[in-house]
């Protein structure tokens, strides 16, 4: 009696969701399957690179990166393929994706529409927040201005049409993998709001009376970090400051439109390589700082898989994720009760802490002209930079302590990874070739005459300023493919390279002991191999995870070498005749997106084809131990993971390499 | 056993970098940047039997100079991109300011400068400025001249500010200084005669709409007509190199400036002047004001030079020997 007393008192527990996508269309609806059979309430899309970034798999750029980490969608059929027997109309999805947001919900709308599912009925999200990915993730394509555009074609379309779907989610969560702080989590965000709110509200695509519906699909989502107190604060801050926002700035009146609607997927920045099974208990108390406090509750969670700093996770680990939140929300009594954390002083004072904060923050946002201008000027990723070069340094002076990374690192061997499979998820990798084949197929299957005639009409929606998305689905239906969508619209806005990490970073000249002996024999090197020691940073593939790459280049040039950063994006070619061209005396790779093996091969084939296989290279990423083994064994002079923390040794070991390959002594530690 | 040399053959490097193949032009780049004397010697080797036609009197070098953020690399890009319509093979020295407590640099943004695809006939070096007062090193003089061997256009992109970003026009046939719109320093430079007037002048960023109209007319009011027919009336442009508006324009300008150096023969007086002037300033900074006074000074110096056909580095090694052994002598 009373236990059916607390149930039914009980509040709902949130979508459970666990972001995922490999491989192929087929492969992918297959796990989906798998993973709503065992509980899971939500789907959480994935794409992979040349999807988010707008290619077609058999593009130059796509090489490798097909269905790496995420399912690639060239165009409705593999659409279709991925809901296969799984209801559109019952289902609620999420999709992160930004720059093509537009084109992925066209896809979406097009086979719901095959499914006989009206788009009226649709439930999920896109992500559709391309702020910051000028700031952290990297897979934006056109520039800001039409950048904006196009995601506001896609709020007011989708809050006219499709009234249950959050058109936006705006992201804090990459903030804080970029070294955010919460004050400057919270600031960001609410400062990304305003930008996207303010300009459909000057687009006029919406009447004035239905503008509160903007703000009310308006959604978030957000990370949460180890420290979950903090976390949780920050949560209700959240909630209290959008609160404010939406009732003095765009005069919401309706409470339920003011809520502060979001989703999490919690830290990945602070999970480690080394001892990986404490990332265990790293996730679980991180959820606990988005669902403690019910006012200031998440409604949608995914949790990353203990591996995910090894490689790809298999439908083991995430399952695993999943049990997770299953246990917390149904096996605990955390539902049963109101807000527990209310009345607290401690709690109070500290949200009215990081609320503070964060206002001063927007105020200098709004100075410098507001979220768009802030990132064009630089100021926003130099905050950033700044922020996540004192948490290095907090790691490399022990101040920060991280449980197997500076503090308790000695461990026994762990049976986890010691499996063949190395304890993650190989990527067949037939599974490009067979993409481009399908693909290909595809493309001679469909009528040119309806294609080209949907493209003519997308050239004339994207001209014109009219809304892009009924053009987009008659495209998406017509069977055009996602290169060819994101074509028509590079040719029209332009491709945008956004102000690198390197260029605005801050200069951090302190030298210590270490640093000025570094720079000694930096410079003796040079010397004695007759001019400065000269390296190149590039980034091969579609991968924007720029943060590793940009703290080598910085790095090196404070310990003295001339650094040519490349970037992100680039092809294999591209950086041999970069680096054939400036006569650099090694080559450093990074790669973040698990093509590693594809990528360097390409390279290093070029490298011997234009006489250069002499230049060292070296290569950082996630690159699991036996991929390590091999890319050695192909030539590569050393392989950095994200548990080689120590950026001095590194140095000293980029000085060696070029000694030894000049014929030079090494020099000792 | 049979050592080979760590250094390419001069007379193989030579003949291929003439015959336009970027490994060679690259490892040249590379010999004329090593300070080891084995090196100098083959570099000095090098530039002598660089056809001298095509070093002293063809080709077009170009230097392009403006502020931090003007949008330097990207008007580069849009030139690069016509020039390459127009059939020009086209080389890029991109100098950026190097650390002067690391002594390192981050360098170039050659991904601003070129479009996605691989053209072989770009080819971009970028260097440090390495301290160098005025912000361009000793290096650029002699790469530029391997450039102009192999390339059409050579394109020499410098960082400044103030009166220190118009050195490039001590080096360049043509110097373009790119203004950035309502940016008011270098008008007062301009103004105050402390800027040596470039050869042409480009607002870019023109779609900014007023304010660029406004940087240009207040450039254009700065300008003095030019005093006679026969001298060069320096034009005040304004493109956008994001809109690919006013490019075909400074094209053309750059490419009157090359014709009308021709028509009144100054190219190669004007080569040859610099160099001259490189070499006199390497000696300086080596040996001072006197060590240039007890080689008799820069007047006497600059003429012994416009008669000498040597390269730079056997020119700049002659006379550093010379100094050398007299002061030895004066010691004894």
């Amino acid at each position: 009696m009373t236990s059916e007393k607390t149930e039914s008192k009980k509040d709902h527990p949130w979508l459970m969701r666990t972001y995922s996508g490999h491989s192929s269309a087929k492969a992918s609806n297959e796990l989906y399957r798998t993973n709503l059979a065992k509980g899971q309430t939500g789907l959480s899309v994935a794409f992979d690179l040349p999807t988010q970034t707008g290619y077609d798999a058999d593009h130059p750029l796509a090489h490798g990166e097909v269905g790496k980490v995420g399912v690639p969608i060239g165009h409705i059929g593999d659409m279709e393929t991925l809901f296969d027997r799984i209801p559109l109309d019952k289902m609620n999805t999420s999709m992160t994706i930004n720059a093509t947001a537009a084109w992925l919900l066209s896809l979406y709308i097009a086979a719901a529409e095959r499914q006989g599912v009206n788009q009226s009925q649709l439930q999920g999200t896109t992500q559709n927040d391309i702020i910051k990915e000028y700031l952290s993730r990297g897979t934006y394509i056109f520039p800001p201005e039409p950048s904006m555009r196009l995601t506001t074609d896609v709020i007011s379309y989708t809050v006219n049409q499709i009234p249950k779907w959050n058109p936006t989610n705006i992201c804090s969560y990459h903030l804080q993998e970029a070294g955010a702080t919460p004050v400057q989590e919270l600031a960001y965000a609410f400062s990304t709001a305003i930008a996207v709110l303010d300009a459909i509200r000057d687009s006029g695509q919406i009447e004035e009376d239905a503008f509160a519906n903007v703000v009310g699909r308006t959604s978030f989502f957000v990370n949460a970090g180890i420290r979950f107190i903090e976390e949780c604060c920050k949560m209700r801050a959240f909630v209290d400051m959008w609160e404010q926002l939406t009732r003095e700035r765009y005069g919401v009146g309706d409470p339920k439109m003011r809520r502060f609607r979001y989703g999490v997927q919690v830290n990945s920045l602070g999970l480690t390589e080394s001892q990986p099974e404490n990332n265990v208990q790293r996730i679980v108390l991180e959820m606990l700082g988005v669902t403690l406090s019910k006012r200031a509750r998440a409604r949608a969670i995914q949790l990353p898989a203990w591996n995910e700093a090894l490689g790809l996770p298999r439908p083991w680990d995430q399952q695993w994720a999943l049990r997770m939140q299953q246990v917390l929300a149904i096996e605990t009594d955390l539902l049963e009760y109101g807000d527990i954390l209310d009345g607290s002083p401690i709690i109070d004072a500290k949200v009215r802490d990081l609320i503070s904060g964060a206002e001063e923050e927007m105020k200098r946002v709004r100075e410098e002209g507001g979220m768009v201008a802030a990132i064009e000027t630089g100021y926003v990723k130099r905050q950033l930079v700044t922020s996540h070069t004192a948490r290095m340094r907090a790691i490399e002076g022990g101040n920060l302590k991280i449980i197997g990374i500076n503090s308790f690192t000695e461990t026994a061997e762990s049976p986890l990874t010691s499996g063949t499979d190395s304890g993650i998820l190989k990527v067949d990798p037939a599974a490009e070739h067979e993409q481009i084949e399908r693909l290909q197929a595809f493309r001679s299957s469909r009528s040119a005459a309806e294609v080209e005639s949907a493209l003519v009409n997308l050239r004339s929606a994207a001209t014109s300023g009219e809304n892009i998305m009924p053009a987009s689905i008659r495209c998406a239906h017509a069977g055009v493919t996602t290169g060819e969508w994101s074509g028509v619209l590079r040719g029209i806005f332009g491709e945008y390279r956004a102000p690198t990490g390197i260029d605005i970073s801050t200069h951090n000249m302190t030298g210590s002991g270490t640093v000025d002996s570094l720079r000694k024999r930096t410079r003796s090197t040079g010397d004695e191999l007759g001019r400065p020691l000269k390296i190149l940073v590039g980034k091969p593939g579609l991968d924007g995870h720029s943060n590793g790459a940009e703290q080598i280049a910085v790095k090196a040039r404070d310990v003295g070498f001339e650094v040519v950063y490349e970037g992100i994006r680039l092809t294999p070619e591209q950086i041999v005749k970069a680096a054939e061209e400036e006569g650099v005396h090694l080559i450093g790779l990074s790669v973040l997106s698990g093509s590693h093996l594809e990528l360097v091969e390409d390279a290093m084939r070029r490298l011997e084809k234009v006489g250069l296989s002499q230049i060292p290279v070296i290569v950082g990423g996630i690159v699991p131990p036996e991929d390590e083994v091999n890319l050695k064994s192909r030539g590569i002079s050393a392989v950095y993971t994200p548990k080689d923390s120590d950026m001095n040794l590194i140095m000293l070991d980029l000085v060696n390499i070029i000694r030894e390959s000049n014929g030079l002594e090494r020099y000792d530690a | 056993m049979l050592t080979l040399s760590k250094f390419p053959d001069p007379d193989t490097l030579a003949s291929a970098v003439v015959d336009r193949q970027r490994p060679a032009v690259a490892k040249a780049l590379n010999l004329l940047d090593d300070k080891r004397p084995e090196a100098r010697r083959l570099a000095a080797r090098l530039l002598l039997l660089l056809p001298q036609e095509k070093v002293y009197a063809s080709g077009h070098l170009v230097g392009l100079t403006g502020p931090p953020g003007a949008g330097k690399s990207s008007l580069t890009a849009a030139l690069i991109t016509l020039w390459r319509e127009r059939g020009l093979r086209v080389a890029v020295l991109a100098v950026d300011p190097s650390s002067p407590i690391s002594g390192g640099a981050l360098l170039g943004d050659r991904l601003r400068m070129l479009s996605g695809q691989i053209d072989n006939d770009v080819f971009i070096r970028s260097l440090a400025c390495r301290g160098e007062f005025g912000g361009l090193s000793a290096e650029v003089w002699p790469m530029s001249l391997v450039m102009l061997a192999a390339f059409d256009i050579v394109l020499v992109e410098t960082v400044g500010v103030g009166q220190k970003e118009i050195d490039v026009s001590k080096l360049t046939d043509t110097t373009v200084f790119v203004a950035q719109p309502a940016s008011g320093d270098s008008i007062q430079f301009l103004k105050a005669g402390i800027m040596e007037v470039p050869h042409l002048l480009v607002v870019n960023k023109e779609d900014l709409g007023l304010a660029a109209r406004r940087t240009l007319a207040e450039l254009r009011a700065t300008l003095k007509p030019a005093i006679d027919d026969s001298s060069w009336q320096v034009p005040a442009l304004s493109a956008s190199a994001a809109r690919g508006t006013g490019i075909v324009e400074l094209a053309d300008g750059i490419e009157a400036h090359r014709c009308w150096l021709l028509e009144k023969n100054q190219l190669t007086p004007r080569r040859k002047n610099f160099q001259a002037e490189w070499i006199v300033k390497r000696l300086g900074e080596e040996f001072g004001r006197f060590g240039i006074d007890s080689l008799g000074g820069t007047t006497v110096l600059m003429a012994e030079l416009a008669q000498s056909g040597s390269s730079p580095f056997e020119q700049y090694d002659m006379l550093r020997q010379r100094f050398l052994s007299s002061w030895k002598g004066k010691q004894m």
